[in-house]
């Protein structure tokens, strides 16, 4: 679905008359590849070069270096820009900027109408976009009158309105309650198990990497680390080092073996330390 | 001493056909020197309540009192109060404006009417209190790190001596180790300020970790007011509010269910491994 080979993203500083002045290398030598269907969590502190990454998947960045393909697209060849966009849809971290329409329906059927979609069409996906999301009764509402989980699902309607074949969510519930961020993380969840799209989410909650079938943890540009969350947050003591946590679980199984208990790293749910701490019990 | 809300309702666009009721009769006390967590789902009346406390917004019904005089009442100083309460937006670093990071500091003093001297004074000891580094004064605050840039835009409030420091999402957006950084710094100056700190949040699991009280807003009324202990006892009914409970009580809880003899109360991570090595090695 995706394949990076020897990826560098260079940023261009600019001095006070915009001459350019230097170079920051956002990204250094990445090379990943996703297949499709795959659930994708990339984690890293601010600045390592996550966000970076993702704008390069959807061809809002070109590579400095090294290539990147979508689909087998390669995002440097300017004229399969929009086939790349309506192939790896984007959703970000504020769903103000997003949202454009008046009224729900219509901020979804703006993607397909303008991918050329008949109308008779238009208003089929919009439908059904929306009732993969849950929002489909809130159709005729203002996003205006929405809270921000419902905003979120609503710009992820606008996505999957457009067929893509993956979707790459940059922090997608950063400004979201906690019953937002768990509606957005089931509405992916569903997307990815249910219509077989291929999800990459880059996330600051590493609650939410636990679902992912593969981790990348990047950090200064590279990839630091990769594996199943079970191998990744298995390594509390090297995730701290980047700036990172495991989740509370995981972190609680760690010290409890720290402290001599016998039971295993890489705990990622409750009920795991639950049969675990039972075990230990008999 | 302190603020306190008698009663006070508020209504939005009062007498047309939007009315809509933001708060419900709430009677609040905030006292001096407290440590204080404000959560609720998006619409539930919290960003209303915060604006109450520094007049920005005034009541429908009901009194809100400073120091024990109303301050909608003839004659009240307005501006010393917005002085005392001090207040830091959602991603407060998009309201840095000026050259440099003192001068940006020094600009919330300036307004007070206050000397040249004084405000430097002021702005020096805002800029140290939030760990801000000498070398870092005469930088355009837009060079700054994500993390810098918002203990630049806290010193900006802190500056201007508040009594009460009412922070709305202050760790939104930022990865662990910032998020840490800065709880860490607002606990710190709460203790060394002896101030009073509203925290507004979604993540429960950082108000658990660090606020003394929790007050729970829901559809525009109060419903809890507590120890964090005993709010997040309540859990269920906080799911039913759009809300969720620490990952720590969750973890307890299933602990509990599964026939683990543990105290389901734990706050923290610490807590729960040395309530969990207490009933396993007994």
């Amino acid at each position: 679905m995706i394949k990076i080979s020897k990826l560098i993203h260079d940023y261009i500083q600019r001095d006070e008359e915009g001459n350019p002045s230097g170079t920051i290398r956002a990204i250094n030598d990445v090379s990943l590849d996703v297949r499709p269907g795959q659930f994708i969590a990339i984690l890293g502190h601010n600045g390592s070069g996550k966000s970076t990454l993702a704008k390069h998947l959807n061809a809002l960045l070109f590579p400095t270096e090294g290539t990147v393909r979508v689909d087998g697209l390669d995002t440097k060849d300017e004229s399969l820009i929009w086939d790349i966009r309506q192939t790896a849809g984007m959703v970000f971290q504020n769903p103000d900027n997003q949202i454009i329409g008046q009224v729900v329906e219509e901020d979804v059927g703006f993607g397909p109408e303008n991918m050329g979609v008949p109308t008779e069409k238009i208003w089929q996906r919009v439908e059904e976009s929306l009732k993969t999301v849950g929002m489909y009764k809130y159709r005729k509402k203002s996003p205006n009158r929405l809270s921000g989980g419902q905003k979120q699902r609503v710009s992820i309607a606008g996505v999957i309105a457009m067929h893509p074949k993956c979707i790459v969510m940059d922090e997608p519930t950063a400004m979201l309650d906690p019953s937002g961020r768990a509606d957005v993380i089931k509405a992916a969840i569903k997307l990815n198990r249910e219509d077989g799209i291929t999800i990459i989410l880059i996330t600051h909650y590493m609650e939410e990497a636990i679902q992912a079938d593969h981790v990348f943890v990047m950090d200064d540009g590279r990839i630091a680390m990769q594996g199943s969350p079970r191998e990744v947050f298995s390594r509390v003591e090297e995730m701290k080092e980047l700036h990172l946590d495991v989740p509370q679980v995981t972190l609680l199984g760690h010290l409890l073996r720290k402290e001599g208990l016998d039971i295993p790293e890489g705990i990622l749910t409750r009920e795991e330390l639950a049969r675990a701490l039972v075990r230990l019990k008999k | 001493m302190g603020i306190s809300l008698e009663k006070v309702s508020y209504v939005y666009e009062q007498g047309t056909a939007m009315e809509t009721a933001a708060l419900l009769d709430i009677d609040l006390e905030i006292p001096d020197n407290q440590f204080i967590g404000l959560i609720g789902h998006t619409g539930s009346g919290k960003s209303t309540l915060v604006q109450l406390l520094n007049g920005l917004l005034r009541p429908t019904s009901g009194r809100v009192l400073y120091n024990g005089k109303d301050i909608h009442a003839n004659g009240f100083d307005k501006k010393a109060l917005r002085a005392d309460v001090g207040l830091v937006f959602q991603y407060p670093e998009h309201q840095l404006f000026e050259v440099d990071v003192l001068s940006d500091v020094m600009y919330g003093p300036r307004n007070l009417g206050l000397d040249e001297a004084t405000c430097k004074k002021r702005a020096v000891k805002a800029l140290e209190n939030v760990g801000m580094k000498e070398k870092y004064f005469k930088t355009s605050p837009f060079d700054l790190s994500g993390g810098q840039k918002r203990r630049a835009a806290i010193a900006g409030v802190l500056a201007m001596n508040p009594r009460i420091l009412i922070l709305d999402e202050p760790t939104a957006g930022l990865d662990p180790r910032g998020r840490d950084e800065i709880l860490g710094l607002i606990s710190d100056m709460k203790k060394r300020l002896s101030m009073t700190i509203i925290l507004v949040s979604h993540s429960m699991d950082d108000v658990a970790r660090y606020v003394e009280r929790i007050v729970v807003m829901g559809n525009g009324k109060k419903v809890f007011d507590d120890t964090p202990k005993n709010v997040f006892r309540h859990y269920l009914e906080l799911e039913d509010l759009g809300l969720s409970a620490p990952q720590i009580t969750y973890i307890m809880n299933t602990l509990h269910e599964k026939g683990i003899d543990v105290e389901t109360d734990a706050l923290t991570v610490e807590d729960a491994a040395a309530e969990i090595l207490k009933k396993i090695k007994k």
